[in-house]
């Protein structure tokens, strides 16, 4: 795994010993955040509306969904809540956008959203030409098909010809074009923007597959009429690393999103869950005193309180919890998900 | 901002007769609050154009229209313009353009036809003729037409796979995937040309010509839900010309078609074309539900394109001002015919 270079600079920034690598205004500003002399409107604006406003997808389950009672559930809306937790103390102070993938990007960069939780692929293009910055990610996947049992496809390489469907704006929809070029293969594309009708198509048999990231399909796949005749092909074509994504007009609260994602995979790590959280209050760990706000003063320097890891894993759980919480229900592996030393990839940098 | 609603300057009289020209100083006058209007408009736009833009850079997001020459990198459903991954996104929405003006041409061409005879039936003496036409018009004109669209798409749908295909005609298949027809090929030998048939292979129909159930579903929705207006108006159209002129001209001894031919229609040619030439330009508009069930017209492309670029604004802009021309020229050229129906026509009541 390559360390995000932000971070970096960005916690450098924070102690004033950035060595200048990466953007030149970094310094003077994260400096001025630091003595509240900055704007930061995107956190003013959440304190002062005392919620903050989440995109999400129009249901995916697993990764954001509302249940049966209305409540919005998933991987992508415990980070949401995460920062809520941080932020204002109540890790239910969120209200939900639910945002199609072609919608996503216009709600984020004119402000309708503080934050975007949506399955969001983090790619070059979304950082540097849409100017969207995505503070950490939470979840690694990549684009297959899934496929009906009886069409006896067992790889890709056998959907030459097939006719598959794809949704507007989505990674998936350039890398099904990539890959299909790459090994000189040929696909009928029908585009179709909303998740349910493009799912709806391809249970009716419009098309031969329908292509989106591995974890979306296996949720999808639990929708079907009957989902013993359907299969999410094992093998990715592409890598999809997912990630919360914020505008790049306020430092402060894009460091706030990454390290609330990264408090629940730390918490993961030192092994504190929201039954065990309390306990750790009085642990002599200085591991475990820096995360709980006990020593260091790590929260004032992130213009929060000192107890908001605290409250992230007290009431929304660490990383492990949200995963099996939301995504082991559907069936699907955690696999490359597990932390590093379960032989994953999931490494985060230490609060310290 | 630029509104996508082309009024049709259809008039049904050029100029007022009659009317004195006006002095000097009120032309002076006139024209001074014109322009200063059109100054108070321009600089509105101007204003929002320069807030925008500030507003990008501020944000960080790329603007301009450089992405038209980059290489777009998705796929789009063959069609009769050759695309592949590696062409641009000009290309791209040249190749989305092309088929919003197919449908649209076509649906107009086809909605015209019916919506005349829909018009003639619902004025028919047989009760039968009538009602049938009645009952056509009001549930087409009372139903949403995206909810059409989507009801011929899931009807498509329902048709059987393509190993089961109905095969009505030799080399003629119909399932859920299109249909799929044989389509001529020419030949440098004897007998130049010969018929190429779809055959079943892999995933479905390969050779020949298809149509698909997406480019169906929309012709079909635009087409019937168009007819019924058409025919609205070409039934108050036939209403609107004096009885006495028919029954004049029956007492000449012309016969029944005669009469529509040569007596009613030229006469109510000038009131149904105007309004006809509006609802053309719906149609062409209402194309843009295309979205809904997957037919790759120009909104769909410029809504991939908008999403893989990021260039909201420059992409909507250009759709915008595609359909402003293409709407203007199908005015235009409504204009052009009504008046040459005017000149030929004389003079009505």
């Amino acid at each position: 795994m390559t360390p995000n270079r932000r971070w970096i600079c960005g916690l450098a920034v924070v102690l004033s010993a950035c060595s200048g690598a990466a953007r030149e205004d970094a310094v003077p500003v994260a400096a001025e955040v630091a003595r509240g002399t900055i704007a930061t409107p995107t956190l003013d604006g959440v304190r002062k509306k005392n919620f903050v406003q989440c995109g999400v997808t129009t249901g995916v389950a697993g990764f954001s969904t509302p249940d049966a009672q209305g409540e919005w559930r998933g991987l992508d809306v415990d980070v949401c809540r995460a920062i809520a937790a941080a932020v204002l103390g109540d890790a239910k102070k969120v209200r939900f956008t639910p945002l199609t993938a072609a919608q996503r990007f216009t709600a984020l960069q004119t402000g309708e959203v503080d934050v975007l939780s949506r399955i969001t692929t983090i790619t070059f293009q979304r950082d540097v030409q849409l100017g969207i910055e995505f503070p950490a990610i939470n979840w690694y996947d990549g684009t297959t098909f899934i496929v009906r049992k009886s069409s006896k496809v067992k790889s890709v390489d056998d959907l030459s010809g097939a006719t598959i469907c794809l949704q507007p704006g989505t990674t998936n929809e350039v890398d099904v074009a990539d890959y299909f070029r790459k090994h000189k293969l040929t696909f009928t594309p029908v585009v179709i923007e909303r998740l349910e009708e493009g799912t709806n198509a391809y249970f009716a048999g419009r098309c031969d597959a329908f292509s989106q990231d591995q974890a979306t399909l296996a949720a999808l796949r639990a929708r079907a009429p009957n989902p013993a005749d359907h299969v999410v092909l094992p093998e990715l074509i592409s890598r999809g690393p997912y990630g919360p994504g914020v505008m790049p007009n306020d430092l402060r609260w894009m460091e706030i999103v990454r390290w609330s994602v990264y408090a629940m995979v730390n918490a993961e790590e030192l092994g504190l869950t929201s039954s065990t959280i309390d306990r750790a209050l009085e642990s002599d760990d200085p591991d475990v005193r820096r995360f709980v706000g006990a020593s260091d003063g790590f929260g004032p320097m992130l213009s929060l309180d000192a107890a908001w890891a605290y409250r992230i894993v007290k009431q929304v759980g660490n990383y492990a919890e949200s995963v099996e919480r939301n995504i082991t229900p559907l069936g699907i592996e955690r696999g490359v998900n597990r932390l590093w030393k379960d032989g994953g990839v999931m490494y985060v940098p230490p609060l310290r | 901002m630029i509104s996508t609603q082309a009024t049709p300057s259809v008039s049904i009289r050029s100029g007022l007769p009659g009317i004195a020209p006006r002095p000097r100083a009120a032309r002076v006058r006139a024209f001074v609050w014109q322009a200063l209007a059109v100054a108070v408009v321009a600089a509105i736009v101007a204003a929002i154009a320069f807030q925008a833009a500030t507003n990008l850079r501020a944000r960080g997001i790329a603007s301009g229209f450089d992405f038209l020459d980059r290489a777009a990198g998705f796929e789009i459903a063959r069609g009769p313009i050759e695309f592949s991954s590696r062409d641009t996104y000009a290309r791209a929405l040249l190749v989305g353009l092309f088929n919003t003006l197919r449908v649209s041409l076509l649906g107009i061409v086809l909605a015209t036809t019916l919506g005349v005879a829909l018009g003639v039936a619902r004025l028919s003496n047989v009760w039968v003729v009538a009602a049938i036409a009645r009952g056509y018009v009001e549930v087409m004109r009372n139903t949403p037409l995206l909810l059409q669209l989507l009801f011929w798409y899931s009807l498509w749908q329902a048709l059987p796979a393509p190993r089961e295909a109905l095969n009505p005609l030799p080399g003629v298949f119909l399932c859920f995937r299109g249909l799929f027809l044989p389509s001529p090929i020419w030949q440098t030998g004897y007998p130049w040309i010969s018929m190429e048939r779809p055959v079943l292979a892999g995933f479905g129909f390969q050779g020949g010509a298809s149509v698909s159930p997406e480019f169906a579903a929309l012709l079909v929705g635009l087409t019937m839900y168009t007819s019924a207006l058409i025919g609205e108006i070409v039934r108050g159209g036939v209403l609107a010309v004096d009885k006495g002129q028919s029954e004049a001209a029956a007492a000449l001894g012309l016969s029944r078609i005669r009469i529509l031919r040569l007596v009613v229609l030229p006469q109510a040619l000038r009131v149904i074309i105007p309004p006809t030439a509006s609802q053309f330009l719906n149609l062409v508009k209402n194309s843009t539900l295309a979205v809904a069930i997957g037919y790759p017209d120009l909104i769909s492309i410029t809504n991939t394109t908008l999403n893989q670029t990021g260039q909201a604004i420059e992409a909507i802009a250009l759709a915008m001002a595609v359909y402003l021309v293409v709407s203007v020229s199908l005015s235009l050229g409504m204009n052009v015919y009504n008046t040459a129906i005017l000149r030929r026509g004389g003079h009505t009541t």
